[in-house]
């Protein structure tokens, strides 16, 4: 086909075909995110305090380690694969930093996050070596995993004499969630957020209109720009909205921060490299882009190593948030709820269809339930059955508007 | 060589195997491939027996026989995914040792596959550059490989996709086995092997491929079509060979050739109808 008689083609047909192939690139997301504003809307009705200032900043912290696991996992689930033991990993990244900063050892939150991070990429590399070379499934393999970290994680707090939990005790690790933003700098940030993102978005239009290829017509990027520009307003006025009676407590929280940069990071990485083209491609047809000359084992490993990466960042902010780790932590249950979250969000578990943002929303979504559910005091028994529903509702829907999906975002 | 119709080609007499050596026919370097005594075999499986077969450019050969015959091997080890146990390749008249893939297409042989190797969660773009995406500053040049998969497709007069970001997912078999066609065709390929296309076609698609093949020799590449569908192959082949039980029974231009004779061939590994059996005009 001509590129003359491809543009006539596209113009010509109507406002609603367009719209209808527009949508049908990120139609999953829609459902969920009215979902998220239907349990957002019963939430604030049953408690007029869910929409607080207070509230709210708690909830974003504390879906932080459901969005940063979930990214983690999406790595994975890309490919087709799975990732257990992400939850202990990051349990143990957590130990190895709060322990290397506390008085005992003394070191500087510049070497302890590092090595922590790094012993999560490293135990994601093994992981990833073990399923590659002996051709295991990814779900064995790293289910062994989970076991072993839990009795490592175990054995580390245990060798520190503390009675099972260790506590942070150093100000940067501190930091990480309870610190924030100064306002000024949170609307500097939002403004540079927009702006930075209008800019590429009309320099990739603009270059693609140059070339001769058909861009995006300019109101869907001046409407994408919008929302944007909305929800970073917004959150800028909720962080920056005194959530303290006690003393005045403003600006965006740090771990909102992180868990920007991870999503940003993460999507170049899987939008704009061939790392991340060819994870798509592993996780949709591994023959075709083995015969297409991808290395696939090299790239499957960079996967469960970017994951575990993911996950010590995970961990470092969980310890932030609860001031320590304790030998009680859950990171079996975690892991699950991580997939879920990316689930929810919209990523397939079959591999080769998912995006960082869906860890973002399905991390929302679990912890507006929990949160929600906390504060209308609902019994637990009734908060595990409602996020049963939630996930397997948002599974479906996102099958059925899947059905038809046909054009590529 | 034998030039009987009658019987199998049988190996040369002398066990001197020098390129171009006597017993051999000889190879004509005007032939963009020539292969000559390749042979293959699986432990005690010999699939391949000492095939001489000649695939000129600009012409379409149809490779025909029934299951088991050998078309798929003879196709693989042209394609580098095996290494003959005995015989030579020569492109242009030079011999090569194609040992992997990669071998094949740095010469210029693509092959497209009978499942044809494309991921359904990617567009049609991403797919026609999979494992060689063009790339500015390390990161991938969406506006390039765009540009370039546009124009490949009107060069090769593919109409019927609605869009280069189409998922393959979304496409019709008709149109996939062109993308994979586009996707051989986009690296200045010189022959393109094509493994059963019309397999599971239905019949306007059929035609778009048959279509696209002609295209291709018409642009002066070699085709080499495996297919069971005689219709297909009397309608875009110019020649045909034909396998029986791993050997190369019969080869020539397609006038050689009707219906009845082409199902002899394939079926018993002779006919009297046809006139030679060697020696391609």
């Amino acid at each position: 086909m001509s590129k003359e008689s491809l543009s006539a083609t596209r113009s010509a047909s109507s406002l609603v075909g367009q719209i209808r192939r527009l949508w049908q690139g990120d139609i999953g997301l829609l459902p969920i995110m009215i979902g998220l504003l239907a349990l957002v809307i019963y939430f604030e009705l049953r408690s007029s305090v869910f929409l607080s200032a207070g509230n709210l900043t708690n909830l974003f912290i504390q879906s932080t380690i459901f969005i940063l696991l979930g990214m983690a996992e999406i790595w994975l689930l890309l490919l087709g694969d799975i990732d257990l033991s992400i939850g202990y990993a990051a349990g143990l990244s957590a130990a190895i930093a709060v322990i290397l900063v506390s008085p005992s050892y003394q070191w500087s939150w510049f070497i302890a996050i590092p090595l922590a991070l790094l012993t999560t990429t490293v135990i994601g590399a093994i992981s990833g070596f073990l399923a590659i070379r002996f051709k295991l499934p990814s779900f064995i393999v790293t289910l062994a995993g989970q076991i072993g970290l839990q009795g490592a994680l175990l054995y580390v707090i245990n060798s520190q004499n503390t009675g099972g939990a260790i506590t942070v005790q150093e100000k940067v690790l501190y930091d990480l969630v309870n610190g924030n933003l100064t306002p000024l700098a949170t609307w500097l940030f939002v403004a540079a957020m927009v702006v930075g993102m209008s800019f590429f978005m009309f320099r990739s239009a603009r270059r693609r209109r140059a070339s001769g290829l058909e861009a995006k017509p300019m109101w869907v990027t001046l409407m994408k720009i919008g929302i944007t520009a909305a929800a970073g307003i917004l959150m800028a006025v909720l962080f920056n909205t005194n959530r303290s009676s006690f003393v005045t407590l403003r600006g965006m929280p740090f771990a909102v921060l992180i868990d920007l940069a991870v999503l940003a990071a993460g999507t170049f990485i899987l939008t704009k490299t061939k790392t991340g083209r060819y994870i798509y491609a592993i996780g949709g047809n591994v023959e075709a882009a083995r015969r297409s000359g991808v290395n696939v084992n090299r790239y499957r490993l960079l996967a469960f190593m970017l994951a575990g990466f993911t996950a010590g960042i995970a961990g470092l902010l969980y310890a932030s948030r609860l001031n320590g780790i304790s030998t009680g932590i859950e990171g079996g249950t975690y892991v699950l709820y991580a997939v879920a979250a990316a689930v929810i969000g919209g990523t397939s578990l079959f591999g080769g269809r998912g995006k960082m943002i869906h860890a973002v929303i399905g991390g929302l979504v679990i912890a507006t339930i929990d949160n929600g559910m906390a504060l209308i005091n609902m019994s637990a028994s009734t908060q595990y059955i409602a996020t049963a529903f939630v996930l397997l509702a948002a599974v479906i829907v996102d099958s059925l508007a899947r059905r038809g999906s046909t054009v590529s975002g | 060589m034998s030039t009987n119709p009658e019987s199998p080609a049988s190996p040369p007499e002398q066990s001197d195997h020098g390129s171009g050596g006597s017993g051999l026919r000889p190879v004509d370097p005007n032939v963009l491939l020539s292969l000559r005594g390749i042979s293959k075999h699986f432990g005690a499986v010999q699939a391949l027996r000492y095939v001489d077969l000649d695939i000129p450019a600009g012409k379409v050969t149809a490779l025909i026989g029934d299951n088991g015959a050998g078309k798929s091997t003879l196709i693989k080890a042209v394609a580098g995914i095996y290494e003959p146990t005995a015989g030579h390749i020569y492109w242009k008249g030079e011999e090569v040792h194609i040992h992997q893939p990669r071998a094949a297409s740095d010469l210029g042989i693509a092959t497209v596959y009978q499942d044809l190797a494309l991921c359904d969660n990617l567009d049609v773009v991403q797919n026609m550059f999979l494992g060689q995406e063009e790339t500015k500053w390390g990161l991938l040049d969406e506006i390039q490989m765009e540009l370039t998969t546009l124009k490949t497709l009107s060069d090769l007069s593919v109409s019927t996709l609605k869009s280069p970001r189409q998922l393959i997912g979304s496409l019709s078999g008709g149109q996939r086995q062109s993308v994979a066609v586009a996707r051989a065709v986009m690296h200045e390929s010189q022959l393109v092997i094509m493994d059963e296309p019309t397999a599971a076609l239905g019949v306007s698609q059929t035609e778009q491929v048959l279509g696209l093949i002609r295209t291709l020799a018409a642009r002066g590449i070699a085709v080499l079509v495996i297919s069971h569908n005689l219709n297909d192959v009397f309608s875009v082949a110019d020649r045909i060979a034909v396998m029986y039980l791993g050997n190369l029974v019969s080869e020539g231009p397609i006038e050689n050739y009707d219906t009845s004779s082409a199902v002899d061939l394939i079926t018993t590994g002779s006919s009297g109808r046809v006139t030679s059996n060697a020696n391609p005009k």
